[in-house]
C-alpha cells in the first residue's frame, strides 16, 4: 500500500466517524456575567420605587395617575413605533419603563393627563426610536421629553400643589416650589432672605413642592444606594455633579448669603438628587470611561449651579444633562484610556 | 498581595470539580495522531515514513528553522498514517499516527545529567531544543526562543506563571502541589541558563496548597514566591509582568524588552525532566472537566491521545453535550470533533452540557462601559464591537485593536451579549488580508 491510500484511509476514517455527537461551536469566550439589559433596567425600576412611593404619599392621587399615565404612553409609543416600523419588540427589556417612569417623577403632580402622553411618545418616538433605538440615542429620552414639555406647555409645568399626604385630609392647593421662590426673589431684586428659609428636615424626607419623584431626597438616596451597591452606577457621576452644585454654591453663599443660597438648600430642593443619580448616570448618554464620568458630571453640576443662580428658569438640571449629552463624544474622545505598554520603557530598545 | 489594579473580572470559578484530585494516568491509547504543528512557528518535518517502528521518546518530527519546536512518540509502536487530520485549532494539519502495540518501549540512551547546574547554559540550551520544549500555558511559543534574546537585550528577571486564573482549570494547581521540586529545579535551570539572580513564581491565591508546597520547594534557593489576587486574567503574560514587577510590556513588543523571560510552571518542569532525565515533551497534565464528564480529574496524557480516548478514559459523558472546549472557559477552544488530540498546550478539556450552553441573539451597544473598564490593555472594546458591527474593520486599526489579547473580560461583562472577541478576531483577519494584499 503506498503512503497516499493509507493516509486517505486513515483521513476518510477520521472524517466518517464525525460528527458524533453534534457540537456547538462558538468563539471564546464560553461563559458570561450575570449582568443583561433587562436587570440593569428593572433594577433601576426598582430603585426609583422609593422615590416614587414617597411621591404618591405627598401628593396622592394625583401623582398617581402621571406615573401611570406617563409609562403606559411610554410603552405603547415603543410598542406601537416596533410594530409599524416591523422591528423586534423590546418593550420587556425594561428601558421604556424607565423612560416612563422617570419622565413620571419630573413632572408637577396633578399635571394632566395629555401631557404624560405627549411626554411619553415625544421620549420613546423622537429621542429614542427615531435615533435607533435603545443605545443609539445620544440624549436621555426622558429628560428630553421634560425640556420639551418645559419649554411647549410651561404653564401646565409650572403649576406646584402643595404637599397634602395621603392621610391627612387636606386638599390640594397650589404654591410655589422652593427653587421658584428663590427665582422670584432673585428676579425681583428683594433679597432672598425668606425664600430659602427651608426646613431641611421637610426638605429631606420631601415635605415639600417639586416634581412628584424630586422631593423626597431620603427615599431617592435609598433607590440610589442600591444601584451602586449592585454596581449598575458607579459613585463618579454623582459625586462629580452634586460636588460641584455643593462648591460652587458655597462659594457664592460664603461671599454673600444675602443674594446666594446656601449649598444645602441647593442639594435638598428641585431635581438635583434624582438627576445625579438617576439620570445623568443613564449609561447609553454619558461618557464610557470613569475619568470622563467625572468630567461629565462636573460639567452637570456647573451648568445647574449656573442656571439656578443666575439663568431665567428657576431649575437647570434637565438643561445641565442635557447639554452634557451632547458633550459626551467629545469627553469621551479626549479620556481614552492610556493602553498597557503605550508608554516607552526606559531602557527598552 | 500583587494585582491588576483595577481591571480584570472575577468570573464563575469552578475549579473545586478537580482542584483536590490528584493526578492519575489514563490507560495507553490504541493510537496517537502528533501534529507536526503544535506550536507558535513553523511545522516539524517528519523524520519517519509509514511503515517505520517508533519507541515512546524518539524524535519523530525535526524542527525547520530558529522559531519551531520538535515532536516526539508518545508511545512506541507503527507509524501508520503521515497526513492531514483535524487539529484542535479547528483546521486540520499534518499529523504522525502512531498505532500501539502496546508495549510503551522507552527509546535507549537517553543522557541523563545529575549534577545539571554545572551544566553550560548552551549545553542546556540545546537540551531544551531537542526535547521540544514549548510553552504549556496555552501559547506554545517555543521555549529555547524566549531563552535565546538578541545580545542587546539585558535579560534580569525569570518568571514563573502559576496563576491559572481560567476557571475550572486546576492542572497547574495540582502540578505545584505535587511536584513541586521539579518546577523549581526547572526554575533553577531557566535562571542559570539566563544567567539572573531574580526569580518569581506568581500564584493566585486560591490555591493555597500550592503555594505552601513551592514556598517549601523554595526555601532556600532565593526563588520568591509572589501571591496574586484571584483575578482574570491575572495569569495572562503582561498582567502577570506587571502585577508582579509593575513594568509593562512595551505594545507590540516582548516581556525581553524589558528585562523578563516568563515562563509556565508546566514548562519549567518539562524543562527539569529533559534536562535531568533526557525524557523529551511526550506527555503533560490535562484537566478532563466540567458538568458534562462523568470523572471529572487532573490526568498525565500523552501528546497525541485523541479527545475520544479521553473522554471514554473519564467515564463518558453526562447526558448530550453542548461545547467541548480545548481550554477553560474564557479562552477554549470549541471542537467540532472528538477525534482531535491533546497537544503540548493542551490544559484543560472542558465538556459543557446542552443546556448549560446559551446562545442568545445580541442587541444593540448602550455604552454602559463595562467593557472599558474590564479590559486588561484599557482598550475600547466597544468601538470595536461596533465598527466590527458596521462593516468597518479598518477604522479600529487607529484604536490600537493588535494590541487587544482576546482575553475574554469585554464579551464576559457585556449586558448586550454582544460577541466582542469574535468581532475583534473578525477585525484583525480583516486587517490581515488587507495587509496580504498589499505585500
Amino acid at each position: 500500500m503506498t503512503e497516499q491510500t493509507v493516509a486517505e484511509k486513515e483521513e476518510k476514517k477520521g472524517r466518517l466517524e464525525e460528527p458524533t455527537p453534534k457540537l456547538i461551536l462558538t468563539s471564546s469566550p464560553h461563559v458570561l456575567g450575570e449582568y443583561s439589559i433587562e436587570r440593569i433596567m428593572w433594577s433601576v425600576v426598582l430603585a426609583l420605587m422609593p422615590g416614587a412611593l414617597a411621591g404618591l404619599y405627598f401628593f396622592g392621587w394625583s401623582a398617581l395617575q402621571v406615573i401611570v399615565v406617563c409609562i403606559a404612553s411610554a410603552l405603547g409609543a415603543e410598542a406601537l413605533f416596533q410594530k409599524i416600523s416591523g422591528q423586534r419588540m423590546t418593550i420587556r427589556d425594561g428601558s421604556a419603563a424607565v423612560t416612563g417612569l422617570l419622565l413620571a417623577l419630573t413632572l408637577p403632580p396633578g399635571s394632566p393627563w395629555w401631557l404624560s402622553v405627549i411626554g411619553g411618545f415625544f421620549a420613546i418616538m423622537i429621542c429614542k426610536q427615531l435615533y435607533g433605538g435603545l443605545g443609539y440615542n445620544p440624549f436621555n429620552p426622558a429628560i428630553m421629553a421634560r425640556v420639551f414639555l418645559l419649554i411647549a406647555f410651561p404653564l401646565q409645568m409650572t403649576r406646584w400643589p402643595v404637599p397634602h399626604p395621603i392621610f391627612s385630609g387636606i386638599d390640594a392647593k397650589t404654591g410655589a416650589t422652593p427653587l421658584g421662590d428663590l427665582q422670584v426673589a432673585r428676579l425681583t431684586g428683594k433679597g432672598i432672605g425668606k425664600a430659602v428659609e427651608l426646613n431641611l428636615w421637610d426638605a429631606f424626607i420631601g415635605n415639600i413642592g417639586g416634581s412628584i419623584g424630586e422631593v423626597s431626597a431620603l427615599a431617592l438616596l435609598i433607590g440610589a444606594a442600591y444601584l451602586i451597591y449592585k454596581q449598575y452606577i458607579t459613585w463618579h457621576i454623582p459625586l462629580s455633579m452634586i460636588g460641584t452644585v455643593m462648591v460652587f454654591s458655597g462659594i457664592f453663599w460664603m461671599m454673600n448669603p444675602d443674594k446666594y443660597a446656601n449649598p444645602l438648600f441647593h442639594l435638598l430642593t428641585g431635581g438635583l438628587i434624582i438627576g445625579a443619580f438617576f439620570m445623568a448616570t443613564d449609561m447609553v448618554t454619558c461618557p464610557v470611561t470613569l475619568k470622563g464620568q467625572l468630567i461629565f458630571g462636573f460639567g452637570c453640576g456647573l451648568i445647574t449651579v449656573i442656571i439656578r443662580m443666575w439663568g431665567g428658569y428657576p431649575e437647570g438640571v434637565s438643561f445641565a444633562i442635557v447639554l452634557m449629552n451632547i458633550a459626551t463624544p467629545l469627553i469621551d474622545m479626549y479620556t481614552r484610556p492610556v493602553r498597557y505598554g503605550a508608554k516607552r520603557v526606559e531602557g527598552a530598545s | 498581595m500583587w494585582t491588576i489594579a483595577g481591571e480584570g473580572i472575577h468570573p464563575i470559578h469552578e475549579k473545586r470539580l478537580t482542584s483536590s484530585v490528584t493526578v492519575g494516568d489514563l490507560r495507553l491509547p490504541g493510537k496517537v495522531v502528533i501534529p507536526l504543528s503544535q506550536h507558535i512557528g513553523a511545522p516539524s518535518e517528519p523524520l519517519v515514513r509509514i511503515g517505520d517502528s517508533v519507541r515512546k521518546y524518539q524524535k519523530i518530527g525535526e524542527a525547520k528553522g530558529f522559531i519551531s519546536a520538535s515532536v516526539h512518540a508518545s508511545i512506541s509502536g507503527k507509524v501508520i498514517a503521515i497526513g492531514k487530520f483535524p487539529h484542535p485549532s479547528g483546521n486540520q494539519s499534518h499529523s504522525i499516527v502512531i498505532e500501539s502495540d502496546g508495549k510503551d518501549e522507552p527509546m535507549e540512551g537517553l543522557t541523563e545529567h545529575p549534577d545539571y547546574l554545572s551544566l553550560d547554559p548552551k549545553e542546556l540550551k540545546d537540551i531544551i531544543v531537542n526535547a521540544g520544549i514549548v510553552g504549556m500555558g496555552g501559547a506554545t511559543f517555543p521555549t529555547h526562543v524566549k531563552l535565546n534574546p538578541p545580545k542587546e537585550k539585558k535579560i534580569d528577571t525569570v518568571l514563573l506563571n502559576g496563576a491559572e486564573c481560567e476557571p475550572y482549570l486546576t492542572a497547574d494547581d495540582r502540578l505545584m502541589v505535587e511536584m513541586p521540586r521539579e518546577v523549581v529545579e526547572g526554575m533553577k535551570i531557566l535562571m542559570h541558563i539566563m544567567g539572573v539572580k531574580e526569580g518569581h513564581i506568581g500564584i493566585e491565591d486560591d490555591k493555597p496548597g500550592a503555594i505552601e508546597a513551592m514556598r517549601k520547594a523554595a526555601s532556600g534557593t532565593g526563588i520568591h514566591i509572589s501571591v496574586l489576587e484571584k483575578k482574570y486574567p491575572q495569569g495572562a503574560e503582561k498582567q502577570l509582568i506587571k502585577s508582579i514587577l509593575g513594568r509593562e510590556v512595551p505594545s507590540g513588543g516582548l516581556p525581553m524588552d524589558i528585562g523578563v523571560v516568563a515562563q509556565n510552571v508546566g514548562t519549567a518542569a518539562a524543562v527539569y525532566n529533559a534536562v535531568r532525565y533526557g525524557i523529551p515533551l511526550i506527555e503533560r497534565i490535562v484537566t478532563v472537566t466540567g458538568q458534562g464528564i462523568q470523572r471529572p480529574g487532573n490526568f498525565r496524557v500523552r501528546i497525541g491521545t485523541l479527545l475520544e480516548h479521553v473522554i471514554t478514559e473519564c467515564g463518558g459523558l453526562v447526558g448530550e453535550p453542548g461545547k467541548i472546549l480545548f481550554g477553560g472557559p474564557m479562552m477554549g477552544i470549541a471542537q467540532y470533533t472528538l477525534y482531535v488530540p491533546v497537544l503540548k498546550g493542551t490544559s484543560g478539556i472542558l465538556v459543557i452540557p446542552k443546556e448549560d450552553v446559551l446562545l442568545e441573539d445580541f442587541t444593540a451597544c448602550i455604552r454602559c462601559g463595562r467593557c472599558v473598564q474590564a479590559c486588561p490593555i484599557r482598550l475600547l472594546p466597544n468601538m470595536y464591537s461596533v465598527l466590527a458591527e458596521a462593516g468597518k474593520p479598518k477604522d479600529a486599526e487607529k484604536y490600537y485593536v493588535l494590541d487587544c489579547i482576546e482575553c475574554g473580560c469585554c464579551t464576559y461583562v457585556c449586558p448586550s451579549r454582544r460577541p466582542i472577541v469574535h468581532q475583534i478576531r473578525y477585525i484583525k483577519a480583516e486587517m490581515r488580508k488587507a495587509k496580504n494584499k498589499v505585500a
